[in-house]
C-alpha cells in the first residue's frame, strides 16, 4: 500500500450512498501530488475505490490527470495547469475554477468545472464531454479533435482554431476570430459572435444538429433551447491551398 | 571571315541558371516552392573539422586490440527508466504521413539491430514502428495528431518538439495526395486535404508553460519516461538553458541542415543556425548551469559520416540524431531509379519533392504500388550495417586520439581548417592557437 493510500484510508469517509459505495479522500494539503495522482490511476479496480475527493488542490497543476478508470473524482476547489489532463473514462467535477488547459487531450469521460476556465479548455480533446459551468478564456477548444465542449457563460478569443472534429457549444458569447482555419467541428453559440476566423461561416442548422444540440446541453444540465443558436461550421474553402486565397489567412 | 576572337557567353553569379529558373517557376505558379530535406546552400560544417591525432605528446590506443566504449545513457536526470543505448547515434523523428510504413518499420529494424533508438513523428505511433522498435522516442508536437495516453505511456521516452533546424518557428504541411485513409484517420481530418501542421503548441506558450506541461507529461506516465526537448538551431545558448530550466532530461538541438518532410525552400535556406555553430553554445549553457552530462544534449543536423559522429561528440555532445542519412542508407535517392526521377524533373540525389507522394524509392509516399518498392527487412538491415559503419569510424578516430570511450572526445582534440569553423566551433585554426572571438582576438 502506497503512503498516499495510508493517507486516504486514514481520512476515508463513508458516503450517504450506501449505493455509491464510501467516498475517500485525499488531502492535498497533506498527499503529495505524485501520490494523488498515482492513487487515482490505480484506483477502481477493487470494491469501495471508485469515488474520491481531492482536498484543498489550492491550485495545483496536473491534478487528476491520466486517468484510465471509469471513477469519479470531486476535486474541491481551484486547480491549476491541465487538471484532468488526457482523460479517458473517469468523470473528474471540479468545484471550483481551473487554470489553462483544462481536460487538454481528453480521450473519454467527463470533466465538469463549477466555475471559469482559463486558456486552452478542452485543447487538442479526442472525445469525452467537457462543462465548463462559468467562462472559458481564450483559445478555447483550440485543436479539438473529436470532444464535446459546452460552456454555459461566454467564451474568449480564438476558440476553436483549428479545431478538428467534436463539437462546441456556447450558451453566452464568443470572442473574436471564432473557428478560425477550422476543419470538421461544430460551432453553437447562443449569444452573439464577435468576428469569425478565416474559413468560418455561420451554417444551415438542419434536424440533426439540433438532435446533436439537444442531447449536448441535457448532458451539460444546460436550460437553453437548441432553436436559440446557431451553427459555424468550415467553408471548406482553405482545405487546398490556392493562391488565390492567400490573402485569407 | 570574321576572326574576331569572341568573348565566353558570361553567366551572373548574382542570377545563376538556378536562380532564373526559380524565378520563372514563381512567375508561372504564383506560389513559393516547397519541398524535403534540409538546407542545400554551403555553411561550415564538420569538414571544416580535423583531428589532430596522437603523436609525441598524446598516447593512441591500439585500433585492432584496444577497447574504444560507445554506449550512451539518456534521460538520467529525473527518469526512473532512463534510455541505454548501445550506440551514440539515434535516428531522428520522421512521420508516419510523410513517410510509408515499410519504411518506418525498416528504420525501427535497422535502429533496434543496432542497439539504438528511433523516433516517431507528427501523425502519432503506428504498429509498424512500435513494433520493430525496441527503443521508441515519442514526439509530442505542436499538432497532436495521434496523441493518446496509452501511446505515451508505451514509449520509452518523450520528446516534446518545439522546433527543428529546418524550419525553427515554422510548421509544416502535409499535401492532400499523401493523406490517405489510414493518415487521415490517424490525425482525425478528411481524406486528401491539405494538412497543417501548426507552429506553436496548442496548451502552452513559453518555459515557464513547458515546465507545467512535462509536469503534466511526468505524472501521466508515472516519472518513468525519459523527457527530451527538441529544438531548432536558433539561439542554442539561450535555448539550452530554458530547456534545462523547463525540466528536459535530454535536449535534442537540430541545426539548419537537419531535413523536413516538406516546407518552404525559403525557409529551410534562410532560417537557422548551422549545426556546427550550435553545439558549443549549448555545451556552454549547460557547463555554466553544472549540467553538462546530467542533461544529456543530442546534436542532428548534416551528420553522414563516423567522423561527424566524431566531431559533434568532441565538441560536447553526448550523442547524434540521424534523418536524411538513414533515409539514404534504405534506399532514397538510389540511382537505380535514376529513370524515373528524371521522369519527375528531378536528378537521384537532389530528389526533394517528397511532399508530392511520388517518391520511386517507396519511401516517401503513400502510394501502395512504390510504397511495396521497399523491403523492410533488407531496408532495415542496410541501416544497421550504415549505423555500424558511423560507429566504428568513430571509434577509429576516438583511438587515434587516445580515447578509450568515445564520449572522452574533447574540443582539444580539433582543429578548424577555416576561420569561420574555428570561430564556430571555437577550436583553433589549424597551426595556430587562434580561436577567433575569444581573448579579445
Amino acid at each position: 500500500m502506497t503512503s498516499a493510500l495510508k493517507k486516504a484510508d486514514a481520512v476515508d469517509r463513508v458516503s450517504a450512498s450506501k449505493e455509491l459505495g464510501s467516498l475517500r479522500s485525499l488531502d492535498m494539503a497533506e498527499v503529495e501530488l505524485r501520490d494523488v495522482n498515482a492513487t487515482l490511476q490505480a484506483a477502481g479496480k477493487g470494491e469501495n475505490d471508485n469515488r474520491w475527493e481531492v482536498l484543498n488542490p489550492r491550485g495545483s497543476h496536473a491534478v487528476a490527470v491520466g486517468l484510465d478508470v471509469p471513477i469519479e473524482v470531486t476535486v474541491k476547489g481551484s486547480t491549476g495547469y491541465y487538471c484532468a489532463g488526457m482523460n479517458k473514462k473517469a468523470t473528474v467535477h471540479v468545484e471550483g475554477s481551473v487554470g489553462p488547459g483544462v481536460a487538454e487531450n481528453m480521450m473519454s469521460g467527463t470533466v465538469i468545472v463549477e466555475g471559469d476556465a482559463s486558456q486552452y479548455a478542452g485543447a487538442t480533446g479526442h472525445g469525452g464531454l467537457l462543462v465548463i459551468k462559468g467562462n472559458a478564456s481564450s483559445r478555447c477548444g483550440i485543436s479539438m479533435k473529436g470532444i464535446d465542449i459546452v460552456v454555459h457563460g461566454n467564451i474568449g478569443h480564438m476558440s476553436a482554431f483549428m479545431a478538428q472534429k467534436g463539437n462546441l457549444v456556447v450558451l453566452g458569447d464568443a470572442g473574436g476570430a471564432l473557428g478560425d482555419s477550422i476543419y470538421e467541428a461544430r460551432l453553437f453559440v447562443r449569444g452573439s459572435v464577435a468576428s469569425l476566423g478565416a474559413d468560418c461561416i455561420e451554417k444551415e442548422m438542419r434536424p440533426e444538429h439540433l438532435e446533436i444540440l439537444k442531447d449536448l446541453l441535457e448532458r451539460a444540465g444546460a436550460d437553453a433551447s437548441p432553436s436559440e443558436f446557431k451553427r459555424y461550421g468550415s467553408a471548406r474553402k482553405l482545405y487546398n491551398f490556392n493562391i488565390d486565397h492567400a490573402g485569407e489567412y | 571571315m570574321d576572326h574576331t576572337p569572341a568573348t565566353m557567353p558570361r553567366q551572373s553569379w548574382t542570377f545563376s541558371n538556378e536562380i532564373n529558373s526559380e524565378i520563372r517557376r514563381a512567375a508561372m505558379t504564383g506560389i513559393y516552392d516547397i519541398r524535403g530535406g534540409g538546407a542545400k546552400r554551403r555553411v561550415p560544417h564538420f569538414d571544416d573539422l580535423l583531428f589532430m591525432g596522437a603523436s609525441m605528446s598524446r598516447y593512441p590506443l591500439e585500433g585492432y586490440r584496444e577497447k574504444c566504449e560507445t554506449s550512451v545513457t539518456l534521460g538520467t536526470r529525473f527518469a526512473k527508466k532512463p534510455i541505454e543505448l548501445a550506440i551514440p547515434i539515434t535516428i531522428a523523428g520522421m512521420s508516419f504521413g510523410s513517410l510509408s510504413g515499410p519504411a518506418k518499420e525498416a528504420l525501427g529494424r535497422g535502429a533496434s539491430l543496432a542497439g539504438t533508438s528511433t523516433t516517431t513523428g507528427d501523425g502519432g505511433m503506428t504498429e509498424e514502428e512500435r513494433g520493430h522498435s525496441k527503443l521508441l522516442v515519442y514526439q509530442y508536437l505542436p499538432s497532436r495528431y495521434g496523441m493518446n495516453p496509452d501511446d505515451l505511456r508505451r514509449a520509452d521516452a518523450i520528446e516534446v518538439v518545439v522546433g527543428q533546424g529546418a524550419k525553427p518557428g515554422g510548421g509544416g504541411m502535409l499535401l492532400g495526395q499523401k493523406i490517405t485513409e489510414r493518415v487521415a484517420q490517424m490525425r482525425d481530418l478528411p481524406e486528401g486535404i491539405d494538412q497543417r501542421s501548426a507552429c506553436r503548441h496548442p496548451d502552452w506558450t513559453g518555459p515557464d508553460d513547458l515546465e507545467i506541461k512535462i509536469l503534466e507529461l511526468r505524472e501521466i506516465t508515472g516519472w518513468e519516461k525519459p523527457i527530451y526537448i527538441k529544438v531548432g538551431g536558433s539561439r542554442p545558448y539561450y535555448d539550452t538553458a530554458l530547456s534545462v530550466k523547463a525540466g528536459a532530461d535530454v535536449i535534442v538541438l537540430d541545426g539548419m541542415q537537419g531535413g523536413t518532410a516538406a516546407t518552404q525552400d525559403v525557409f529551410i535556406e534562410h532560417v537557422g543556425t548551422p549545426t556546427l555553430a550550435c553545439i558549443r553554445p549549448a555545451v556552454k549553457a549547460l557547463q555554466d548551469l553544472g549540467m553538462h552530462r546530467k542533461v544529456q544534449l543530442i546534436v542532428s543536423g548534416g551528420i553522414r559520416t563516423g567522423a561527424d559522429v566524431a566531431k559533434a561528440l568532441a565538441l560536447g555532445a553526448d550523442a547524434v540524431s540521424i534523418g536524411t542519412a538513414a533515409l539514404v542508407a534504405i534506399g532514397d535517392n538510389d540511382p537505380k531509379w535514376e529513370k524515373e526521377y528524371q521522369k519527375l524533373g528531378s536528378t537521384a540525389g537532389a530528389y526533394d519533392d517528397w511532399h508530392e507522394g511520388r517518391d520511386p524509392a517507396g519511401i516517401t509516399t503513400q502510394d501502395p504500388d512504390l510504397m511495396a518498392r521497399l523491403d523492410p527487412v533488407e531496408a532495415g538491415r542496410r541501416l544497421r550495417n550504415y549505423l555500424n559503419v558511423l560507429t566504428l569510424e568513430c571509434q577509429t578516430l576516438a583511438r587515434a586520439c587516445g580515447k578509450s570511450h568515445v564520449r572522452n572526445l574533447e574540443p582539444e582534440d580539433l582543429c578548424a581548417l577555416t576561420i569561420e569553423a574555428a570561430a564556430m566551433a571555437q577550436v583553433p585554426l589549424a597551426g595556430t592557437n587562434w580561436i577567433p572571438g575569444q581573448n579579445g582576438l
